[in-house]
Formats: structure tokens, C-alpha cells, sequence
């Protein structure tokens, strides 16, 4: 199996835990790209999500933390309807992403993914080629020009910082990767089709220390270019990636705000406890 | 260690699996050695023996067995024994077998320059030859000389014997075929006609009147150049003399193979045997089965199961697809798994009597009278076939391949689903893209297992479209080239055919144990193909080690 070796050659690798020093442009409110008013959400009987409303804001990286249960995975699964696919689930409240409703009945949902990307907990590439795997997202959109999808593939990869690993053997199977670089696989996957926002649920929960460094850092790199919603059980991580933090806890929104706030002097007790790790 | 905390440990239990997997083993191991040293021994040349019984009768021949001679109540029973002896020459004395007990033996012996002669008729002579003579004029004269010539005679023979077969079944063969259309073309103009009373037809009937005289005519002149290969090639003959002192006179041409059973080398019987083997591999069936080959039974066997998977993959992936992607899981759903599932449990003579109901009768009544009207009454697709053959089987076998594939399907990560819908890609193409290809291994296993249940069943064949001999392939050089209407030989009702509805049972039971092999071996090669593409599917879309 392929190693990664060649973040495995730097000798001295540094994981910090520290606050990342903010760019200056971070303090400053930008427009918000996904509007979220009043959302309610059951599965059955059990109320999941309590009247959550925020917004998130363009080109920035959100993260959303909170104990296991607190609801932030499903609250990412609304933002680009993975919640369909389960069955009895009833959803209320307003989601708008640049504007259109996303859960309104003239909405197509095909064409929300589209512009939605998603990193999962699990790496899950296709079992394809590393090649096909890139180029999914085109070929179901339809494009089949080999140009094209070659020079998506080869930016993609670039952009998830994988080219380099990959770029002698695209036609062999995804599914032989590591698993970090099977996750950038799938970040590649979700970068090919340029979509606006993308979504990451616990990426990088089964990865290794340094497979998570490579991860953050594409994270860091990837928000010039794309809205990121990320979900992380990791307190450093949120820490490091993002530029505003929401803490969820038994499926209502406690405190949501800039990053450094959040770290450095939350406004919630609860918030307090659960980052100084006295609960959770 | 006491007894006790072995048995608390559960050691006996070690030893009753074991057993019980050792047991299975040993039976079809024994099976599978029953049925080889049956079957290959059947090919080796053994030498001939020839018996003098007290009342001085001569026996020639192979002694195929031996065996105690009951006899209840008597302080001999079982004491004394009698031996078997393929004396063959079933034209001359009326049977090929022969018991003889062996206290009536005065004398046994291994007589030199004696020949086993396969021929087209009446199973093996068994003889010395006396003369080879072309016409009345004698070529060659003594046992020696004759050994010597035999082998160019004999290539002569399989010569002639291939020019024959190639102007019989391939060029009359062609001409019959277009002679037989140019009938069922006359046939529709006469319907025409009927249909449409004011239309003028005479030209059509002329054209069909002249390319059927054309026909003929060509058939003629190639029964002439038949006729006169067959007056040179049959011209020469071999005169034998047997144990008894009989005199028989065969045409060259009628002669397959011919080799002096005592006077052979270890090498040479080695020689024979693999020329034996071939022939009942690549051959025709000869003498109501008992002789020459089963190449049309393998064909067969072998269309039939492609056919079958053909129909049978797609039938059952599309019924799994629809259980378990589209269908909402309730109760209903359950019911027809479960009738699915039991499904598979019918036994196969039921589908045999669907498929000639249904299959045969309705479809292929319907068939004859819409698109083949002008052969009637004789049947096209009203009767028997391969294609409906393999349509019984499918059915019978599509139960095994909706529950491979819904298992296949179902183990597809549900991860990998949400990834390609989160890309935006329809539940179709989610199907079509990931779906199917992760679960194409599993349903390769279905398939190996409908394979294998479908290349061994009989009953439903024997009513669907099997028959005793059927030398004319369903593949073959005339458009359409394949044709599914043709009735076919199959390994499995060979077997019973030449088992037991054969007049002939002692030669015939060879041909049991031969036959088997053959038909253990085609499912086992179907089946390692099958396996080979599975394994293949799998290394393509392995998971990673973690």
C-alpha cells in the first residue's frame, strides 16, 4: 500500500494547538452565503434540531462543534438535503445558500448538490480509478471531452494537494491510497465540479496525525476559493482551521462567533465547560 | 488434563466437526474415483484372450470382468467364478458380451496377429485379417503385409471418409437448405395469392420455380462426383477371419481404427488410448450412442448454459435492483423475497412442465403461426429448442441470482452511495456508476451458482428441447448462424439416455462413467471461468487494507 512518504521525509513536524493568527480581513463581517432561520428537525418522534439560526458567511471556514449527538452533522446534512435520503425525517425553517431557498418545492436538489460539495467522515472513493474518482462529478454532469476532464483532474488533485502523490499511477484504484490521501481523494472529488460551498463532516476523524496536518493545511488553503462548513469533534482543529465556531449542545445553537472569541473568552458557560473540556 | 475440562473446553466438538467435514470429503472423493476408474480405464487397448471351452467352442476377446458365481444353497456359492469377455462381432454372432463360467475353460491363450477393428457398424470386430482387395483384385495377401499396409489404408479411409461427410452435410447440405426455401417461398406466395386475389404473382413464381430447378440441378451433379468417390473408395475392402473361423469382408471406408491388441507396446496402447479419448471428445455419436463421440452432448451442454446466463443475469440483477433500491422495504416486499426465496426450492420437473406449457406450446405456437406460417404444420418454434431450454432454466435458476444480487447490492457501503448523491448525481447514475460495478462480484457468485445448478439439470430439458441425437449443432454456417429453435444433446440426458434406455447396456456402460467425467468437467470449467472473471472484478475494486 502507498505510504505517504513524502510527509513522512519532513523531519520536523510541528501540530499546534495554538489560536492560527488571524488575517486581518477575518475580524471584519463579510456577506453571509448561507442563511439558516428558525430550523427544526425530527426524525419520528425525536426532536433533533431546536430553532437554529445563523448565518455563514462567504470564504470563510465554519466550524461546528459540540458533544456527540448535539446535532451538527445532521444540521450540515440540511444544508445540502442529504437528509432526503432518510426516511420520516420533517424539517422547518428557512435554509437559504446565495439566496434561494434550498428546501422550497421549485428547488432541485440535484441542483443543490451540485453546487454543495461534501467530505465525510469515512473517505469513501469510488471503486474506481483515482482518475475517475476526480472526474465523477463531470462525467454525471455530463462532460466526456477527455481534454476537459483531464485538466480538471490534474487542477483538483492539485488543489488537494495530492497531484504529486498520484499523478504516475491515476489509472490505478482509488481504493489503494492511504487513508489520508484518500481523503484528499475525496476533497479533490469534491473541488472538480467548482462548487461554491463545501461541507466536511468529521474529516479528518479516522486519519492519523500528520494525514490530519496535510488536511487542515488544504483546509487553510481552500478558503480563499470556497465557503467551508466543517464539522469537528476536535477542539484544536477547530481551533486551527476555522475562522468562526458554533457550539451546538442537545440540538440548539449555544454561542456562535469569531474563533478567537470563542477560545479565549466565551460569553456561555456552557461553552466554557464544554472547550475546557470539563464535559463532552 | 482430565476428560472433564476437555469436554468443558469442547474438544469432542473439534472432533464431530472434523469428522463430519472428513466424511464429506471421503464420499466425494470416492465418488470422484468410482467415476474416473470407470471412465478412463474404458479407453486403454487391453490385450485379447482367447478361451476353448470343453464343448469346443473359441471365444475372442476382452475380458471386461470377473466375478463369483452365485449360487444359494449349494457349498459352492460364490466359490467358483465366471469371467466377462467383449467378444464384439455382434453382426456375426448376435451378441457382443459373453459370459463363461470357468470350469467349462479347457484352454486359454493370447493369439498373435489378432486386430480390434472399430467400424461404422455393429460395434467392434474382433478377427485376423486374411486379404485386402481393391475390386476382385487382391493388394494385399497374409497377416504381415497387411499390418504393414494398414495404417496408409486406414488414412486413406479417414480421407474418404471426410470428402464424404463434406459433400454430404456441407454442400448437399447447402443445397437442401435453399431447395427447402424455395418450397416455403412457393408456400407464401400461395397464401399471398389467397390474401390478395387480384395480384399477379407469376413472376415471382417463375423466379422461385428457376433458382429451385438450379438447386436441383446442382444437386444432381453433386450426387454424381458422391457416387463416384464412394465407387473408388468403397472399392476396397478388408477380409477378416474370426476366433470361430467366420469370414467377414469390410469396406476400408467403414473402418475407424484398427490395431493388433497383442502385439502393442506400452507406448503405442498410450497412443491409442489418447486417439480413443479425442475421438469420444471431438466425435459424433455413433451405433445409438454407444460408440464413437459426444462432441454435439458438450456443445450443447455448454450453449445452453451461456444462453442461460444470458438471459438469467440481467433478468435477475434488474428483479434484485428493484427489490432492494426501489421498492419500499414493508411487508410486500418481504412476501415476494420470501416467494423468491422458495422459489428456488421447486423442483425442476414443475418449470419443465411450465417451460413446454408455456414456453414451448404458447410462445412458440404463437411464433409458428404469426411469423412462420408457411412451414406449418410442421412445427419451428412450436417444438422443442434450446432457446426454450435455457428460457426453463433461467427461470429456474433466476431465484439463486435475485438472492446473490440483492446481497451484493445490499453490502455496497452505504458511504459510497452518499458520496456520489452528494455529488449531485441521480439515484440512477449512482446505480449504474457505483452501485452495480462494487456489487458485480456478488453477483458473478450468483451466477457461478445458477451455472452450476443450470448445467445439471435434466428433467426440465427432457421437455423442453433434449433429444437422443441431434448431430446438427444449433450453430452453423447458414444465416442466421445460430438457431435457437434447434432441438440439442445434453451431458446430463446422455448419461441417462446411454445409461438406461440404450439397447445395447453392456457396451454402453462405459459411456455412463465417460460421459459423467465430461460433464463433471464442463461445469468445473464453466465455473473457473466464472471465478476467474469474479476474482479479476475484485482485485479492480479491492478496498483497502485498514
Amino acid at each position: 500500500m502507498a505510504q505517504e512518504s513524502i510527509v513522512a521525509d519532513k523531519p520536523a513536524i510541528k501540530i499546534t494547538t495554538e489560536v492560527k493568527p488571524q488575517d486581518p480581513a477575518s475580524a471584519e463581517t463579510r456577506s453571509a452565503d448561507i442563511v439558516i432561520r428558525d430550523v427544526n428537525l425530527s426524525y419520528g418522534d425525536n426532536h433533533v434540531l431546536h430553532d437554529i439560526t445563523m448565518d455563514i458567511e462567504d470564504r470563510r471556514v465554519t466550524a461546528f462543534i459540540g458533544p456527540s449527538g448535539c446535532g451538527k452533522s445532521t444540521l450540515l446534512r440540511c444544508l445540502n438535503r442529504m437528509n432526503d435520503l432518510i426516511d420520516d425525517v420533517r424539517i422547518s425553517g428557512i435554509i437559504r445558500v446565495k439566496g434561494q431557498d434550498i428546501n422550497a418545492a421549485e428547488t432541485d436538489v440535484i441542483e443543490v448538490r451540485r453546487r454543495i460539495g461534501m467530505v465525510f467522515q469515512k473517505s469513501n472513493p469510488f471503486p474506481k480509478s483515482i482518475f475517475e474518482n476526480v472526474v465523477y462529478g463531470l462525467r454525471i454532469a455530463g462532460v466526456n471531452d477527455k481534454t476537459v476532464l483531464e485538466e480538471a483532474c490534474e487542477r483538483s488533485l492539485k488543489g488537494a494537494a495530492l497531484w504529486d502523490e498520484v499523478k504516475d499511477r491515476l489509472q490505478e484504484s482509488g481504493l489503494g491510497l492511504s487513508g489520508g490521501q484518500m481523503q484528499r481523494l475525496c476533497i479533490a472529488r469534491a473541488i472538480a465540479v467548482e462548487p461554491e460551498i463545501i461541507l466536511m463532516d468529521e474529516p479528518c476523524s479516522a486519519l492519523d496525525p500528520i494525514a490530519t496536518l496535510k488536511v487542515e493545511e488544504l483546509i487553510y488553503s481552500l478558503k480563499d476559493k470556497f465557503t467551508i462548513v466543517i464539522v469537528t469533534h476536535n477542539l484544536q482543529q477547530a481551533a486551527r482551521v476555522s475562522d468562526r465556531t458554533a457550539f451546538f449542545w442537545l440540538g440548539r445553537l449555544v454561542e456562535y462567533g469569531p474563533t478567537p472569541d470563542m477560545f479565549t473568552k466565551p460569553k456561555d458557560k456552557l461553552t466554557e465547560d464544554y472547550i475546557t473540556g470539563r464535559f463532552g | 488434563m482430565s476428560l472433564r475440562k476437555s469436554i468443558q473446553r469442547g474438544d469432542h466438538l473439534i472432533w464431530f466437526t472434523g469428522s463430519a467435514l472428513g466424511a464429506c470429503l471421503l464420499m466425494i472423493a470416492g465418488l470422484i474415483a468410482v467415476i474416473l476408474f470407470n471412465g478412463l480405464g474404458f479407453f486403454w487397448p487391453s490385450p485379447l484372450v482367447k478361451v476353448t471351452l470343453k464343448d469346443g467352442a473359441v471365444f475372442l476377446g476382452e475380458q471386461v470382468n470377473r466375478e463369483p458365481i452365485p449360487n444359494p444353497g449349494h457349498p459352492d456359492h460364490l466359490e467358483k467364478h465366471r469371467i466377462q469377455l467383449k467378444v464384439g462381432n455382434r453382426d456375426l454372432l448376435g451378441f457382443d458380451f459373453k459370459w463363461i463360467d470357468e470350469a467349462d475353460i479347457t484352454a486359454t491363450e493370447r493369439p498373435g496377429g489378432v486386430f480390434v477393428v472399430e467400424r461404422r457398424e455393429y460395434g467392434p470386430l474382433l478377427g485376423t485379417p486374411e486379404v485386402v482387395k481393391q475390386g476382385d483384385r487382391v493388394l494385399y495377401q497374409g497377416a504381415d503385409a497387411i499390418r504393414q499396409a494398414l495404417p496408409l489404408l486406414l488414412a486413406q479411409a479417414s480421407r474418404d471418409r471426410a470428402a464424404v461427410n463434406r459433400i454430404e452435410k456441407d454442400e448437399i447440405g447447402a443445397i437442401n437448405y435453399r431447395i427447402e426455401k424455395g418450397r416455403l417461398r412457393s408456400k407464401k406466395i400461395d397464401f399471398r395469392a389467397q390474401k390478395e386475389p387480384g395480384r399477379d404473382l407469376t413472376a415471382e413464381r417463375a423466379e422461385v420455380e428457376r433458382v429451385t430447378a438450379e438447386a436441383q440441378k446442382e444437386y444432381q451433379a453433386k450426387q454424381d462426383e458422391l457416387a463416384r468417390i464412394m465407387e473408388t473408395a468403397a472399392s476396397t475392402s478388408v477380409t477378416f477371419r474370426t476366433a470361430d473361423g467366420a469370414e467377414k469382408e469390410l469396406r476400408a471406408l467403414d473402418i475407424y481404427r484398427a490395431y493388433p491388441a497383442n502385439e502393442l507396446g506400452w507406448f503405442q496402447r498410450l497412443r491409442i488410448y489418447l486417439g480413443r479419448l479425442w475421438t469420444f471428445v471431438a466425435d459424433d455419436p455413433r451405433e445409438s450412442n454407444t460408440e464413437g463421440g459426444i462432441f454435439p452432448a458438450i456443445f450443447g451442454t455448454v450453449m445452453m448454459v451461456f444462453i442461460m446466463s444470458l438471459i438469467v443475469v440481467p433478468l435477475g440483477v434488474l428483479a434484485a435492483l428493484y427489490l432492494r433500491e426501489y421498492a419500499k422495504q414493508g411487508p410486500l416486499v418481504r412476501i415476494v423475497r420470501i416467494a423468491v426465496n422458495n422459489l428456488a426450492g421447486v423442483p425442476s420437473i414443475v418449470f419443465g412442465v411450465f417451460g413446454l406449457g408455456f414456453f414451448v406450446y404458447f410462445m412458440g405456437g404463437s411464433i409458428d403461426r404469426i411469423f412462420f406460417p408457411e412451414a406449418l404444420p410442421t412445427p419451428t418454434y412450436g417444438t422443442g429448442g434450446i432457446l426454450w431450454a435455457s428460457l426453463t432454466l433461467a427461470l429456474l435458476t433466476v431465484p439463486v441470482v435475485i438472492v446473490a444480487s440483492e446481497e451484493a447490492l445490499a453490502a455496497v457501503p452505504r458511504s459510497m452511495r452518499e458520496a456520489s448523491l452528494a455529488m449531485g448525481a441521480t439515484k440512477f447514475q449512482t446505480i449504474l456508476r457505483v452501485v452495480l460495478p462494487a456489487a458485480a462480484p456478488g453477483i458473478l457468485t450468483g451466477l457461478i451458482l445458477a451455472m452450476a445448478r443450470g448445467a445439471g439439470e435434466v428433467a426440465p430439458l427432457m421437455l423442453t428441447g433434449v433429444v437422443k441425437l441431434a448431430p446438427d449443432l444449433p450453430v452453423d454456417g447458414f444465416f442466421p448462424f445460430f438457431h435457437l429453435d434447434r432441438k440439442f444433446m445434453h451431458l446430463g440426458f446422455h448419461i441417462y439416455d446411454v445409461g438406461f434406455q440404450s439397447p445395447n447396456v453392456e457396451a454402453a456402460k462405459p459411456m455412463v462413467y465417460t460421459t459423467t467425467i465430461l460433464l463433471l468437467m464442463v461445469v468445473v470449467a464453466l465455473n473457473f471461468a466464472a471465478i476467474v472473471v469474479r476474482n479479476r472484478l475484485r482485485r479492480r475494486y479491492q478496498t483497502s487494507a485498514f
